[in-house]
C-alpha cells in the first residue's frame, strides 16, 4: 500500500534533524494558526497563490530563494563546524549524515536558492524594463513557480521522511545508482529536480518569447537595457541546457528504477558518459545564473555613477559571446577524468579564452564608473564588493582552466573556494544588489540603508575570511568533502573559517534586521517619486508599486535608455509629454492551475520516490485533469476600464511632475 | 495578456503559434499537411527496410539510417513545424539555427570526448595487463 515507507523512514535516533525538522514545523505551523486565525486566507489565495501577475510571481520566487539561502546557509554552518571539530576525531556529525548535508548544500543552493532568486528578479525586472502589462505566457509562468517550489518542498521532506542524497549534489554514477545507493535519497535528489526543472524550462521560455514579441513601441533589440539582453541570454541558455540536465538524470532514473544500464559498470554501461553530460548542462547553469547578475551590475553601475553604460553594444556582445563559448568549455569540469592532452588543451583554451567576455564587462563597469557621480547606496556597494572578490575568483578559474595545473587543484579545496568566489561574489551578491535596487519599485518604500551597509561589510569580510581560509588550505593539499581531519597543519585555517562563517551570520543577521527595520520605518522610507535612484531604465517611469497593469498607456521609447530620455525631454520642455488617449486593457484572469498541478506533482514525486504506484497515478490524472480544465476555460482575461487606467495615470503623472519640478500637469 | 493583437510586435514577426497558415508557400493548408505525412511515413518505412534487410550494403546501413533521419527532421520542420525562411519567420529560424549550432557542440564534443576517453582506457588496460604476472 505506501511501498516502501514505514515507521523506519523517520530517523528517531538522529536529533539533529529530528530537532531541525521539529523546529522547522513548530515555525510553519505558526505561520498557518496566524494566517488562519487573522483571516488572511482569502487574501493569499486571491493576490498570491493563484495569481498570475509576473510582479508577484517574481516576489514569490525570491521569497522561496531567500528561505532556501537560509536553509543551505544552516548546511554550510553545520560542515564548517565539522571540519573545525573533527580535526583527530569524530566531530558531531557522522558520515552518512555529513555526506547527505554537503549534498543537501549544492542542491539547495544551486536548485532552490540561486536559481529562484535570479528567475525571481528576471520576472519582476524584465516586463517593467521592457514596458510591457505581463509575460508572455502568464500562467504557465504561475505553473513554473509552484513546480519549483514543489522540487524545494521535496528536497525538504527527505530532511525528516528518508534520507537525502550522499553523492554529492551532482549524483555521479556508479555511486548514485542503485547498486550502491539502495535508499531513497538518491531518488529524492532525482525527482525534485527533475520537477522543478520543468518549471525552470516554462520560466525560460517564458522570458525569451517575452523578450523577443512583447517589447514597448519603439523598443528595439539595442534600446533594451542590460538586463534584458542578459536575461535572454540566461533564458536561452535554460531552453538549451536543461533538456540535457533532464535527459541525464532520466537516463539515470531509467537505470534505478527498471535496471537500465546507461550508467551501470556493468552490461555496456558508461558512468564517464553521465560526468560528461551532466556537465553539459552543468557549465552552462553556471552563466545561466552569473549572467542575469552581470545584468544587475550593469544598471546599478550605470545609475548610481550617473552614467549610461560605457560599451553598451560591446557588453551586448559579450554577453551573447559567453551564452554560445558556455556551451564549448564543459570538459574543464573533469580534465582528470583522462581525456588526454589534446582534447584537455582545447577546453582549456576556450576556457581561458570564455574570460575574456568578462574581462569586457569588468572593463566596462569600470568605464562606467570612471567620471560619473558615484553614490554609494547598498546596491552600489553590493556591485562594488562583487567587482573586488569576482575578479579574484576569475583569476582562480583561469588558473584551474590550466589543465595541468588543474591536475593538482582536482577537488581540493581550492576549487571549493574558487566557485565558492565566482558563485557568492558573482551571483550572491548580484542577487542582494538586485534585491535592494528593485526593492522600493516592489513595495514602495527603500531599505535602510544603514543596515544594509552593515550586512554588506559584515558578509563581505566574512566571506573573504572564510575561503581565503579554503583557499589556503587547499593549497596544503586539503581536499573536498572530508568528514574528519587527520593533517594538523589545516587546523588553524579551519577555525580561521569558522570564525568568518560567524562574521557572515552576522551579516544574515543584519539583512533580516534590514527588512525588519525597513518595514517598520516604511513611512519614512516611502517612495513617492517612482523614481527613488534617479534610474534610466522604464520600470522607474510607472509608480511603485506598480499598478497591477504596469503601465496605464505602454511608454513610447525613444533612444537607448528609454525612461532617461523622457526626463531630459521633460526638462529641456519644462513640461510632460502630453497626456496620451487611453483604451481599455486586457488582463490575464488568476488562475488556480499553477497551485494545483504543483499539488499533484508533488503526490507524484513523493509517490514515485517511495514507490507507492497508486498514489502516483493518481497524481498523473490529477495533473492532467487540472492541464483539460485549463485549456477548456472559456474567459481567462479581464477588462481593465479606462477610469481605472486614468486614475492611475493621473497619479503617475502628479508624483512625476513634483519629482521634476514641473508643478501640477492634470 | 492573451490577446496577441494588442501587443506590439516586431515588425513583421509572428509570435510562435499565431503565424497565419498560408496555403501558397510549401507545407501550408491541407495538402502540406498530406505531403509532409506520406514523406515522413515513407522515410520511417525506409529505415526500417534497410535496416532489417541486405537491400543496401551492410557496413553503410548506420549512415544509410543517419542521411534518412536527417531527412526526417527536414520533413518536420518544414511540413509540421511551418518553418520557412519568410520574414514573418526570423525568430523560429534563428531559434532553430541556435538549436542545431548547441546540438552540434553537445554531439560532437561528447563523441570526441568519449572517444578519447574509451581509447586511453583501453591503453590502461593493455599496460596494467602487460604488468601482471
Amino acid at each position: 500500500m505506501l511501498g516502501k515507507l514505514d515507521w523506519s523512514a523517520i530517523p528517531f535516533d538522529q536529533p539533529i534533524p529530528l530537532i531541525a525538522a521539529a523546529g522547522t514545523m513548530v515555525i510553519l505551523g505558526a505561520v498557518l494558526v496566524w494566517v488562519t486565525v487573522k483571516g488572511h486566507w482569502p487574501y493569499l489565495w486571491h493576490e498570491w497563490i493563484t495569481s498570475v501577475d509576473h510582479k508577484r510571481i517574481g516576489v514569490m520566487y525570491i521569497i522561496l530563494g531567500a528561505v532556501m539561502l537560509l536553509r543551505g546557509f544552516a548546511d554550510a554552518i553545520m560542515m564548517r563546524t565539522q571540519q573545525a571539530m573533527a580535526i583527530h576525531g569524530p566531530g558531531y556529525l557522522p558520515p552518512e549524515h555529513y555526506n547527505q548535508i554537503f549534498t543537501a548544500h549544492g542542491t539547495i543552493m544551486i536548485f532552490f536558492g540561486a536559481m529562484p532568486l535570479v528567475i525571481g528578479l528576471m520576472n519582476f525586472v524584465v516586463p517593467l524594463q521592457l514596458g510591457v502589462r505581463d509575460v508572455a505566457f502568464p500562467t504557465l509562468n504561475s505553473t513554473g513557480f509552484w513546480l519549483t517550489a514543489t522540487g524545494a518542498l521535496l528536497v525538504n521532506i527527505s530532511l525528516v521522511v528518508g534520507e537525502f542524497a550522499r553523492t554529492g549534489w551532482l549524483p555521479y554514477p556508479p555511486l548514485s545508482e542503485a547498486t550502491y545507493t539502495p535508499g531513497v535519497g538518491v531518488d529524492y535528489y532525482l525527482w525534485a529536480i527533475q520537477i522543478s526543472g520543468v518549471g525552470t524550462l516554462t520560466t525560460g521560455v517564458n522570458l525569451v518569447t517575452t523578450i523577443l514579441k512583447m517589447r514597448a513601441p519603439g523598443m528595439s533589440y539595442l534600446r533594451m537595457p542590460m538586463f534584458c539582453w542578459t536575461s535572454l541570454a540566461s533564458n536561452l541558455l535554460i531552453i538549451a541546457a536543461f533538456p540535457v540536465l533532464t535527459a541525464t538524470l532520466a537516463m539515470l532514473t531509467l537505470d534505478r528504477y527498471l535496471g537500465f544500464h546507461f550508467f551501470t559498470n556493468d552490461a555496456g554501461g558508461n558512468m564517464m558518459m553521465f560526468v560528461n553530460l551532466i556537465w553539459v548542462w552543468g557549465h552552462p547553469e553556471v552563466y545561466i545564473l552569473v549572467l542575469p547578475a552581470f545584468g544587475i551590475f550593469s544598471e546599478v553601475f550605470s545609475t548610481f555613477s550617473g552614467k549610461p553604460l560605457f560599451g553598451y553594444r560591446s557588453m551586448v556582445a559579450a554577453t551573447l559571446f559567453i551564452c554560445i563559448v558556455s556551451f564549448m568549455v564543459w570538459l574543464h569540469h573533469f580534465f582528470t577524468m583522462g581525456a588526454g592532452a589534446d582534447v584537455n588543451a582545447a577546453f582549456g583554451i576556450a576556457t581561458s579564452i570564455i574570460a575574456v567576455g568578462t574581462g569586457v564587462k569588468i572593463y566596462n563597469w569600470l568605464f562606467t564608473m570612471y567620471g560619473g557621480r558615484v553614490r554609494f547606496a547598498t546596491p552600489m556597494m553590493w556591485s562594488l564588493g562583487f567587482m573586488v572578490t569576482f575578479v579574484i575568483g576569475g583569476m582562480t578559474g583561469v588558473m584551474l582552466a590550466v589543465p595541468p595545473a588543474d591536475f593538482m587543484l582536482h577537488n581540493s579545496m581550492f576549487l571549493v573556494a574558487h566557485f565558492h568566489n565566482v558563485i557568492i561574489g558573482g551571483v550572491v551578491f548580484g542577487v542582494f544588489a538586485g534585491i535592494t535596487y528593485w526593492f522600493p519599485k516592489a513595495f514602495g518604500f527603500r531599505l535602510h540603508e544603514g543596515w544594509g551597509h552593515a550586512a554588506f561589510w559584515f558578509t563581505m569580510a566574512g566571506f573573504v575570511i572564510v575561503f581565503g581560509s579554503l583557499y589556503v588550505t587547499g593549497f596544503q593539499g586539503m581536499t573536498r568533502r572530508l568528514q574528519h581531519i587527520e593533517v594538523e597543519e589545516w587546523r588553524p585555517w579551519l577555525y580561521l573559517s569558522v570564525a568568518g562563517i560567524g562574521v557572515m551570520i552576522i551579516g544574515a543577521f543584519c539583512q533580516i534586521m534590514q527588512l525588519v527595520v525597513s518595514i517598520r520605518d516604511r513611512e519614512k522610507l516611502r517612495d513617492v517619486t517612482g523614481d527613488p535612484w534617479d534610474g534610466r531604465t522604464l520600470e522607474w517611469w510607472t509608480l511603485s508599486p506598480p499598478p497591477h497593469f504596469n503601465f496605464a498607456v505602454l511608454p513610447d521609447v525613444h533612444g537607448e535608455e528609454a525612461y532617461w530620455t523622457m526626463k531630459e525631454r521633460a526638462f529641456d520642455m519644462e513640461q510632460l509629454a502630453p497626456e496620451p488617449k487611453y483604451e481599455p486593457i486586457h488582463m490575464p484572469k488568476n488562475s488556480p492551475t499553477g497551485f494545483v498541478t504543483a499539488f499533484f506533482a508533488t503526490l507524484i514525486g513523493f509517490a514515485l520516490i517511495w514507490h507507492i504506484w497508486w498514489l502516483a497515478i493518481l497524481g498523473f490524472i490529477g495533473a492532467y485533469a487540472t492541464f483539460v480544465v485549463f485549456a477548456w476555460r472559456n474567459e481567462d482575461e479581464y477588462v481593465v476600464e479606462v477610469d481605472e487606467l486614468v486614475e492611475a495615470e493621473r497619479e503617475r503623472r502628479a508624483a512625476r511632475a513634483q519629482w521634476f519640478g514641473l508643478g501640477n500637469p492634470a | 495578456m492573451s490577446d496577441l493583437t494588442e501587443i506590439p510586435f516586431d515588425s513583421g514577426d509572428a509570435a510562435p503559434g499565431s503565424e497565419a497558415l498560408n496555403s501558397h508557400e510549401a507545407g501550408g493548408g491541407i495538402q502540406g499537411y498530406l505531403i509532409g505525412l506520406f514523406l515522413a511515413t515513407a522515410l520511417t518505412i525506409g529505415s526500417f527496410y534497410i535496416g532489417a534487410t541486405d537491400w543496401v550494403w551492410a557496413p553503410s546501413i548506420p549512415v544509410a539510417l543517419i542521411v534518412l533521419a536527417i531527412a526526417q527532421m527536414g520533413v518536420h520542420i518544414v511540413f509540421f513545424l511551418h518553418i520557412t525562411t519568410g520574414p514573418d519567420n526570423t525568430n523560429n529560424v534563428l531559434a532553430l539555427a541556435f538549436g542545431i549550432m548547441i546540438v552540434a557542440f553537445v554531439l560532437f564534443g561528447s563523441i570526441w570526448i568519449m572517444h578519447h576517453l574509451n581509447h586511453n582506457m583501453a591503453a590502461t588496460g593493455a599496460m596494467m595487463m602487460r604488468g601482471m604476472p
